[in-house]
């Protein structure tokens, strides 16, 4: 174990010039990210301070009514931290209003519809400001599919996304985000109480440990066991992965001319960049 | 002889030809002041690497305006230089020139084409057909593109062909960040460009970009490496460089003569051997 250990300063540099790489490239030069309180938008905070500089980022707390008051509090605390332009944009009448046409809505629709609004308040607010949107999901999370598809996972570009959860905490700590935010449970904070981990029905650890093995290694479902994780483990994360691919993919085109979109048309997105 | 080389670590834009003569030209001016004899740069300068779809449309004929800037050029400063090559038959190549004197003294085209893990390079481009070395004022040179030097055969060639400095123009994605100090990338080819100049009693001159193209970073560390495989000069990592490596000239002759590998080679056993292997494989 510990293979995900990482060289946090030589991570810090990579990522810090990929954001300020990929945003001036386009003639840009500001920032735009959601501040949960969690740790993973904390970091990207962090990470696109260094790189384009506190003034030039823009952090959006963007509560519902059932969200805990500690989240705020520590987006708030990660805002005052890095000097960093915050606001707090409550989505409760919007969300209300949606739902009291579908007052019946199951915790799945309901928070899919928060992540979703939120996207459209930071992708609104990316234009007012003329900022490029940075995602804030980490390599766990993405494999796994825990995330909403146009929701949290929608961005511009993502620093983290090729970072496990645990290699999170590590550069987090590297990178001085407040303690309070790295040692508090994962939440998706969508109702009072709910952890992550309680709802996946295993830890980030153990997952990144297993993730690391089965994707970046490639070591067979044999050679997994004899590792040891238990087989039903291993069946129920590949499962997860495998039923979450289409979250990670573009929409599929029905081919019929010679030069489909990225099939064969294939361009970088930084052409001409 | 005594020469100063200038490994020029640009961060080229993907698919700007003119942004990226421009870039060129300042390090070329760079070099010339700093008193270099030779400036290398990286695997496809003029074009940026990912370029996917863009190959024919940033590919160039040796008899192009932008080529014939550069033998211009190289009146001044020799020029090791990448670049996307197109055929009379439009076949695209990866390509390497060595311009000297106002001429193209070489062409290189690039024989091991990536086509795995990030890498799609079979897809867009022709393969090269050969390794030659080549006569340039700082003696017999031989020229590699980036995975032609992960293929022990290719530098092997280049020195039994009278290669004594091997110039290798890369485009190397960085990856593999883990507990260790580097990259697991610059680690391998560290470890690579250092062995090959200690086995062949060659120098290395190793150029490697550097900037984001789709958040696939280069990771730089352009470096000269003497023929006992020591590292004289390193380029940042992961920054804009311009390496400025003063080549002691008498390192190559002491060298050989401490470990005369070269001298001893025996490449009748070699070819005998390999004919024999290729013989073998076809029945």
């Amino acid at each position: 174990m510990g293979a995900l250990s990482v060289n946090t300063a030589l991570l810090r540099q990579i990522l810090v010039g990929f954001v300020h790489d990929e945003v001036t490239k386009v003639g840009l030069h500001k920032g735009v990210l959601g501040l949960s309180g969690g740790i993973d938008s904390a970091l990207v905070a962090y990470i696109a301070a260094e790189a384009l500089g506190p003034e030039n980022v823009y952090a959006y707390c963007m509560p519902y009514h059932t969200s805990n008051p500690e989240s705020e509090a520590h987006a708030k605390l990660v805002a005052e931290s890095l000097g960093i332009n915050y606001k707090v944009l409550e989505i409760t009448p919007m969300v209300d209003a949606y739902f009291s046409l579908y007052p019946e809505a199951s915790n799945m629709r309901r928070g899919n519809k928060m992540a979703r609004e939120r996207m459209t308040i930071l992708y609104d607010h990316s234009a007012e400001v003329g900022g490029l949107v940075l995602g804030t999901s980490n390599k766990t999370e993405l494999l796994l599919g825990y995330g909403t598809l146009h929701g949290d996972m929608a961005s511009a570009l993502n620093p983290i996304g090729d970072i496990y959860k645990s290699q999170v905490w590590e550069l987090s700590e590297a990178m001085g985000v407040p303690r309070e935010v790295i040692d508090k449970k994962p939440s998706a904070d969508l109702w009072a109480g709910q952890t992550d981990e309680q709802e996946l029905g295993f830890t980030y650890r153990d997952a990144d440990e297993l993730l690391y093995r089965m994707v970046d290694q490639r070591m067979s479902r044999a050679e997994l066991v004899s590792a040891g994780f238990e087989p039903h483990f291993i069946d129920n994360v590949l499962r997860k992965v495998q039923g979450s691919h289409f979250k990670r993919r573009l929409p599929i085109i029905a081919k019929v001319s010679n030069r489909t979109i990225d099939r064969d048309f294939r361009y970088a997105r930084d052409w001409g960049k | 002889m005594d020469f100063t080389v200038a490994l020029a670590q640009i961060k080229p834009k993907l698919g700007c030809l003119d942004d990226n003569m421009a870039l060129v030209e300042a390090a070329i001016e760079k070099g010339i002041a700093a008193g270099a004899d030779l400036v290398v740069f990286p695997e496809l300068a003029l074009t940026g690497y990912f370029l996917k779809d863009l190959v024919p449309e940033v590919a160039l004929r040796l008899d192009a305006p932008q080529i014939g800037k550069l033998k211009t050029l190289s009146l001044r400063i020799s020029i090791a230089i990448g670049f996307v090559e197109v055929s009379s038959d439009f076949r695209f190549f990866n390509s390497a020139l060595y311009l000297e004197d106002g001429e193209i003294r070489h062409v290189h085209r690039k024989v091991y084409l990536p086509t795995y893990g990030l890498f799609d390079e079979q897809r867009y481009l022709a393969r090269g057909d050969r390794f030659r070395a080549f006569d340039t004022r700082f003696g017999r040179v031989g020229m590699l593109i980036c995975e032609d030097m992960w293929h022990i055969s290719a530098p092997y060639i280049l020195a039994m062909d009278g290669a004594m400095t091997l110039i290798c123009l890369s485009s190397s994605p960085g990856r593999g960040v883990s507990g260790s100090e580097g990259l697991g990338s610059s680690a391998a080819w560290q470890k690579l460009t250092s062995t090959a100049a200690m086995f062949l009693n060659c120098r290395v001159f190793y150029c490697n970009r550097v900037g984001y193209e789709d958040g696939i970073n280069f990771w730089g560390g352009s470096e000269a490496i003497s023929p006992s495989g020591e590292v004289t000069d390193r380029g940042a990592l992961l920054e804009e460089d311009l390496v400025v490596a003063k080549v002691d000239g008498g390192a190559l002759r002491r060298e050989r003569i401490f470990s005369p590998m070269m001298r001893d080679e025996n490449l009748a056993i070699t070819v005998k051997e390999l004919k024999r292997i290729d013989r073998e494989n076809e029945c």
